[in-house]
């Protein structure tokens, strides 16, 4: 029953997002670019996919289903006004006097001058000063959006415990067995059946939260989060953080005082353990982004086959091809999830493992 | 990216590719071998492939 | 690398940071804690449980075991009982006997006696009256031979040795 609707499932997300895909394009089909030059669709592809990939200011589903959200910008104090100004990154924004243009290149605000000028450096990317920027962007709103599911989700689970006795019910019946893998099968041989606890949290938080943010990002709302190298960054912040302030004294000694090796020895292994434990969360933030980035624009372009072979057989097989790789990417979702929480339990275990004399 | 650089990236693919692979297929062997073990030797694949990858990655977007 | 760094975005970075700080602790209070306490309630019951059925079912054993001994013990009470009946029996079975043979002997004594009696009464009895018979036959023989003088020396004679005889 439960596999039968998940694969239901499973082809309704996937037609529904080709569709959305595919509406997109009839609708912009006629779009110019800068200079009032027609896009090659080739042009046109490139610039959707890197739209879809780039955090935006307006949470943007259909070209007549967009939603303006707040831009709040720190320069020289609070600026607030609402991102609908920017048209779509086509006007010059003038608030307070300042006047803030968003770079395509790279989607974020920057300071211009009046006419909207952004200066471009020999790679291409602006120079122009930028303001530090708190909006509430699209992938800020689907954090958010995940946040409250999740809450709702996992707070009703926890309620159905004490109205039913101590039994689950309802949807979280299907997420309790995850919940317990995680406890089992990560927390608990990682961690150890002595410290796992205060770690439970934390491990079940960033579980749920990459795999929920993961799936969001298949469905047709497409809101690539985990595909951005902030987000990843944030996350194995928080592991890394919580590593170096939870560590016991054992961890530190294996890290500056190696013992067991010659003394010499440990002169040199104090400086190569040291960048490990700064090398582990940047491979944490590297995985999990590049992972999520790569499968989506694989995933992307070839669906987009689908509109520069327009032959039924070219067509069909990237339909067939881009069906696969959904359901690869059903997969990747919850591996890349299990992986984070995973390396987060093993480095949480070895910052409080406590070691036998050698 | 210039040529040096995309052909410095299709190193590191493959030889991140073949470290990845080799460690699936002992995986594999370990489990055929003990298949009462398999949750853990998956645990154990998982990790170290995921160890590769993330070098691999870094090193990707290094180059 | 340059690209990666160009994409960085700091709000963003801040939001992750600050909205899932607030998810944990969130998490933490209203999700996780019951969850996970309320799982190690269950788990914790089960054990309990599963302890309380072993108990039950040494308890049920030994109960058991108490009813074999008593048992045992009935039915050891019970041979002994009809073993002591048996041999209670065939005591009075014997001395029954032994009491009716020697009855059944004094009698056949008595018996033996009273007819040896009898006898000796009867043979008393009948010498007298043989006695009797013999006098009166003598005396009709006496009278019809002693007509005859020869006959009646024959006969004394014939009588003395037939006495003598006796």
């Amino acid at each position: 029953m439960y596999s039968k609707l998940r694969s239901f499932l499973t082809v309704f997300i996937l037609i529904f997002s080709l569709h959305s895909f595919a509406q997109e394009h009839g609708h912009e089909n006629e779009k110019h670019n800068e200079h009032g030059e027609k896009l090659s669709l080739k042009d046109q592809i490139k610039a959707d996919i890197k739209h879809h990939l780039q955090d935006s200011h307006d949470f943007h589903i259909t070209d007549w289903l967009t939603f303006p959200l707040p831009v709040i910008l720190w320069d020289d104090g609070l600026q607030m006004f609402m991102s609908s100004k920017f048209e779509h990154g086509h006007a010059t924004v003038e608030h307070n006097g300042n006047y803030y243009k968003i770079a395509h290149e790279t989607g974020h605000i920057y300071k211009t001058d009046a006419s909207g000028t952004i200066h471009l450096n020999k790679n291409g990317f602006p120079t122009n000063k930028m303001p530090l920027d708190f909006s509430i962007t699209k992938t800020v709103a689907m954090i958010m959006i995940t946040a409250l599911l999740m809450f709702l989700l996992f707070a009703g689970l926890a309620k159905s415990y004490t109205k039913n006795g101590g039994i689950a019910k309802g949807p979280g019946r299907f997420f309790e067995p995850i919940v317990l893998y995680v406890r089992d099968e990560i927390a608990i041989p990682n961690i150890g059946e002595k410290h796992y606890k205060k770690y439970m949290n934390y491990l079940l938080t960033i579980f749920f939260f990459i795999w929920f943010v993961n799936l969001f990002g298949l469905t047709p709302l497409g809101v690539n989060v985990t595909g951005n190298i902030a987000i990843t960054a944030a996350l194995a912040l928080l592991t890394y953080l919580i590593t170096t302030f939870t560590a016991k004294k054992d961890y530190w000694k294996h890290i500056f005082w190696m013992p067991g090796v010659p003394t010499l020895m440990k002169f040199v292994l104090a400086p190569i353990e040291l960048l490990g434990t700064f090398i582990k969360p940047f491979a944490l933030t590297m995985r999990l982004y590049a992972n999520m980035f790569a499968g989506h624009v694989v995933l992307m372009s070839i669906i987009a086959l689908m509109f520069i072979y327009k032959s039924w057989i070219g067509s069909s097989l990237s339909f067939g091809l881009a069906f696969g790789l959904s359901i690869l990417e059903l997969l990747v979702a919850a591996l890349q999830a299990y992986i984070f929480t995973v390396l987060s339990a093993l480095y949480f275990g070895s910052a409080v493992e406590e070691h036998d004399e050698h | 990216m210039d040529i040096p650089r995309i052909i410095g990236g299709g190193l590191i693919v493959i030889g991140a590719g073949i470290g990845i692979g080799r460690i699936g297929g002992s995986a594999m062997d370990a489990i055929a071998r003990q298949p009462e073990a398999t949750g853990k030797i998956q645990t154990a694949m998982l990790i170290a492939a995921a160890l590769i990858e993330g070098i691999g990655f870094a090193a990707l977007f290094a180059s | 690398m340059e690209k990666l760094l160009n994409e960085f975005s700091v709000g963003l970075f801040f939001w992750q940071v600050v909205l899932f700080i607030g998810l944990i602790f969130l998490l933490r209070k209203f999700a996780w804690g019951p969850i996970l306490d309320a799982i190690n309630e269950r788990e914790e019951g089960i054990k309990n449980a599963l302890a309380e059925a072993d108990k039950a079912r040494q308890e049920m054993l030994n109960i058991k075991s108490d009813n074999d001994k008593v048992l045992k013990e009935a039915r050891a009470e019970r041979d002994a009982l009809l073993k002591d009946a048996r041999e209670m029996k065939e005591t009075m079975i014997s001395e029954a006997k032994e009491e009716a043979q020697v009855q059944a002997n004094k009698m056949i004594e008595q018996a033996k006696a009273a007819i040896a009696n009898e006898k000796s009464a009867a043979i008393t009895e009948m010498k007298n009256q043989m006695g009797d018979l013999s006098v009166s036959i003598a005396e009709k023989v006496v009278k019809g031979e002693l007509s005859d003088k020869k006959k009646q020396l024959q006969l004394i004679e014939q009588l003395l040795n037939e006495v003598t005889l006796n």
